[in-house]
């Protein structure tokens, strides 16, 4: 029986066919089963547009050939079959990665070649001599040089263009000990001399560094799809007004000049001047204020802004990457760059690894050389020298251990971005939170307990309004069970509130400005009124995210410092730290000053860690030692961070958190292991007495050690 | 002795063998889903029943 999941009730077979060259690409967040599998397949091949659907079910992905289809059918057509589907930008994924499957083939045919070449090895050891020990070394030859030839050169290629440009780097003392064994092993098979034969160490060799290779590549390569992946998800639309007509469009194609129509509940596509109709915009994306603005025609609108309440036409002033938005992600993307020069331990260690090497190697041959005078037995003692301190375990210890960190941060919805996350991760110790968005859920909630007679009528207002603190109201009468009043002719005026007749006489909801006739601004409650009876004040406050305070308790119980920096006002800061637990709480900071402060935690010599959602805090994302943010994020935002929490909410922080140490920890473990599988190995190769049998042994049994560590259950 | 200038081809050629099996399910694209591979198996074994 299949484990169906409750969406998919039925089951049929499509032939599985690989689609070559999609036209659309789906994101489907929710598929986890067979059953989910040929639902969507069918859903999408009933559509007399599509000629081709293939879903994929470990990239949660459906590829799509249908030429002139418009991605809304499709989508409508999958979420009537019950399945959740978002666009994803075919051209912004990139071309398929055929590198991974390049290695993959290289590290076939070392371990052929291994293999065979170890089981001729094993008679040559267990005392095969003459004719018979030529002829297996002679087919040795045969199968590891071309082998050789195959599988080795990514290293190949990468040392010679680091000897280049006069650099050194961990691929050079692999390639000088992979091309000496080979070459000396030639040279024996064919009679030069008699000493022993290093083709399984090379073969060996290229095997082991090739498996670090693939995992430290398939790292990275997950991370870069992740990304690009999450930019696909975003890229905009905009509904373009051409004479009498409207036409939907990429934002970034947008002129300015061009009219564009806003409906309720669109995100602005790009920045511009509003020439028709009246709104509410949420701008906490960019401001961290969390209380709507009004804005009317001749307002500014900026991209990355909500409309809440009412339809809009605006005048593009700038798109594509000129807006407020693309600058700002720009300015993230130079702040990135200086992140990324951050070296992880991996290459730290080689650095120092490297020279030793070769300093090694060119001395025991020298030594060997003027004691024995036999030039044949000092180069086969530095070659043992080389083969054995080739960092086959080093090599594997850090990708090994960060491919199950990483594996496993993902299945609990935790995405990591960039490769050395997870080692600054693991340096951090103050944690900085956003307000709006991020601690909170960004929506609106009714404080205090008001009038039942009140909320009803309030509520009877409110049904028919998209504002978050009409549905606000509208919630909080139905989990208190009050009926809303019948409340006819409801107009909603935008920026001000909504009108409408109670058992005909007038009743208005709104900003206290409006409702009073004064010019008070305060954004902290609505007023309701009604004809009898003085206005009454309904208090709206934030509502914070449900797992807020056991992240930000788990994360002081780890003893991280912690701080809040909003956007907003006083008061609501130091409400939401006092709820939460946080013990520094700065408002009204711009998004420069919150940069400023990160900046001066760096100078004072902390790690700070910055967790937000909005273009606000980009600075921060970037500029912080790491940066987390979560799925509902702003694109930019989310490129600027290290790590994104797709799923599972703030928990996902201190989860992070704690992963990355125990990672870290097991890195460290495992660098130690090859140190000291080294320090016994060495002066054994260096006094000669290294064989290739026990070259063999040392090199696996150190690669299995180090890469059994990483997988060991973590904490 | 002689019976090693049969059995090396031999075992050199189930090796080739093998890596062409390999080299084949990773061009013919059999590693690019295999979590959606294992559920159409399953699949298919629930119609037949």
């Amino acid at each position: 029986m299949v484990a169906a999941c409750p969406a998919c009730s039925s089951v049929q077979v499509t032939e599985p066919r690989a689609v070559d060259q999609p036209t659309h690409v789906l994101h489907l967040p929710d598929i986890h089963c067979g059953a989910c599998i040929s639902t969507v397949e069918r859903a999408l091949m009933a559509l007399p547009a599509v000629q081709q659907a293939r879903v994929n079910l470990t990239l949660k992905r459906a590829f799509i050939i249908a030429p002139g289809a418009e991605d809304a059918t499709l989508i409508d057509a999958l979420a009537r079959a019950g399945h959740r589907a978002d666009r994803l930008d075919a051209g912004r994924l990139g071309p398929r990665d055929v590198t991974a499957r390049d290695l993959l083939t290289r590290i076939g045919v070392a371990g052929f070649a291994m293999m065979n070449v170890m089981l001729l090895s094993v008679a040559v050891w267990s005392g095969a001599a003459g004719a018979t020990a030529q002829v297996f070394h002679l087919v040795s030859a045969a199968i590891a040089i071309p082998a050789v030839g195959f599988a080795a050169q990514p290293f190949f290629m990468s040392a010679f263009g680091a000897l280049r440009h006069g650099r050194m780097n961990m691929d050079v003392p692999i390639s000088l000990a992979i091309v000496l064994a080979s070459a000396a092993s030639l040279a024996n098979a064919f009679g030069f001399s008699h000493r022993a034969n290093w083709f399984d160490a090379a073969l060996a060799l290229t095997f082991f560094l090739l498996i670090g290779r693939y995992l430290d590549r398939a790292g990275r390569a997950a991370a870069r799809s992740a990304a690009a992946e999450l930019a696909a998800l975003e890229s905009p639309q905009a509904v373009l007004i051409e004479g009498s007509q409207d036409r939907i469009v990429a934002a970034e194609t947008l002129q300015a000049g061009a009219l564009i129509r806003i409906r309720p509940g669109d995100r602005l596509p790009a920045d511009g001047t509003i020439i028709t109709g009246r709104t509410d915009l949420d701008r906490s994306a960019l401001t961290g204020e969390s209380v709507p603005q009004p804005a009317g025609p001749g307002d500014e609108v900026t991209a990355g802004e909500t409309c809440l309440t009412g339809a809009l036409t605006v005048r593009v002033d700038r798109a594509g990457r000129d807006t407020a938005l693309a600058r700002m992600a720009q300015l993230v993307a130079t702040a990135e760059t200086q992140r990324t020069r951050h070296t992880g331990i991996a290459d730290r260690a080689a650095r120092i690894y490297a020279p030793l090497v070769h300093v090694l190697g060119a001395a025991t041959f020298i030594g060997w050389l003027t004691v024995t005078g036999d030039i044949w037995r000092s180069l086969d003692v530095a070659i043992s020298v080389l083969v054995i301190t080739c960092p086959c375990a080093l090599g594997l210890a850090v990708p090994a251990v960060s491919t199950v960190a990483t594996a496993r941060l993902f299945r609990a919805g935790i995405l990591v971005k960039s490769a050395t996350a997870l080692e600054r991760l693991s340096q951090i110790d103050t944690v900085a939170f956003d307000k709006t968005g991020t601690l909170t859920t960004g929506q609106v909630t009714l404080g205090g307990t008001p009038d039942p007679e009140a909320l009803a009528i309030a509520a009877g207002l409110a049904q028919s309004s998209r504002h978050p603190v009409s549905k606000a109201i509208v919630a909080t009468a139905q989990a208190r069970g009050i009926v809303p009043a019948l409340v006819t002719d409801t107009t909603e005026h935008p920026g001000c509130g909504i009108t409408g007749m109670l058992d005909g006489k007038p009743v208005r909801l709104g900003r206290a400005g409006w409702i009073k006739g004064t010019c008070e601004t305060d954004m902290s409650a609505v007023w309701l009124s009604t004809p009898c009876h003085a206005p009454v004040a309904l208090t709206t406050s934030e509502s914070l995210r449900d797992d807020a305070v056991p992240a930000v308790q788990a994360l002081r119980d780890a003893g991280y410092h912690l701080a809040l920096l909003s956007g907003d006002a006083p008061p609501p800061v130091a409400r939401m730290a006092q709820m939460t637990g946080i013990d520094t709480a700065l408002a009204q900071l711009t998004p420069a000053q919150k940069v400023d402060w990160v900046r001066d935690c760096t100078g004072m010599g902390n790690h700070v860690l910055m967790v937000g959602d909005g273009l606000n805090d980009t600075g921060c994302l970037a500029s912080a030692h790491a940066g987390i943010s979560p799925g509902t994020a702003l694109d930019a935002a989310r490129s600027a961070s290290d790590v994104v929490l797709i799923s599972g909410g703030l928990q996902g922080v201190p989860h992070a958190l704690s992963t990355a140490r125990s990672a870290m920890g097991r890195m460290r473990q495992n660098i130690g292991l090859a140190v000291l599988y080294n320090l016994v190995s060495i002066p054994v190769a260096i006094s000669g007495h290294a064989s290739p049998l026990v070259a063999a042994l040392a090199m696996s049994l150190s690669s299995l050690t180090v890469t059994l560590n990483a997988v060991r259950r973590f904490r | 002795m002689n019976v090693l200038a049969v059995l090396i081809p031999i075992s050199v050629t189930l090796g080739l063998a093998g890596l062409a099996a390999f080299v084949w399910a990773l061009r013919s694209g059999q590693y690019e889903d295999p979590a959606g591979d294992q559920a159409r198996a399953l699949d298919l074994m629930e119609d037949e029943d």
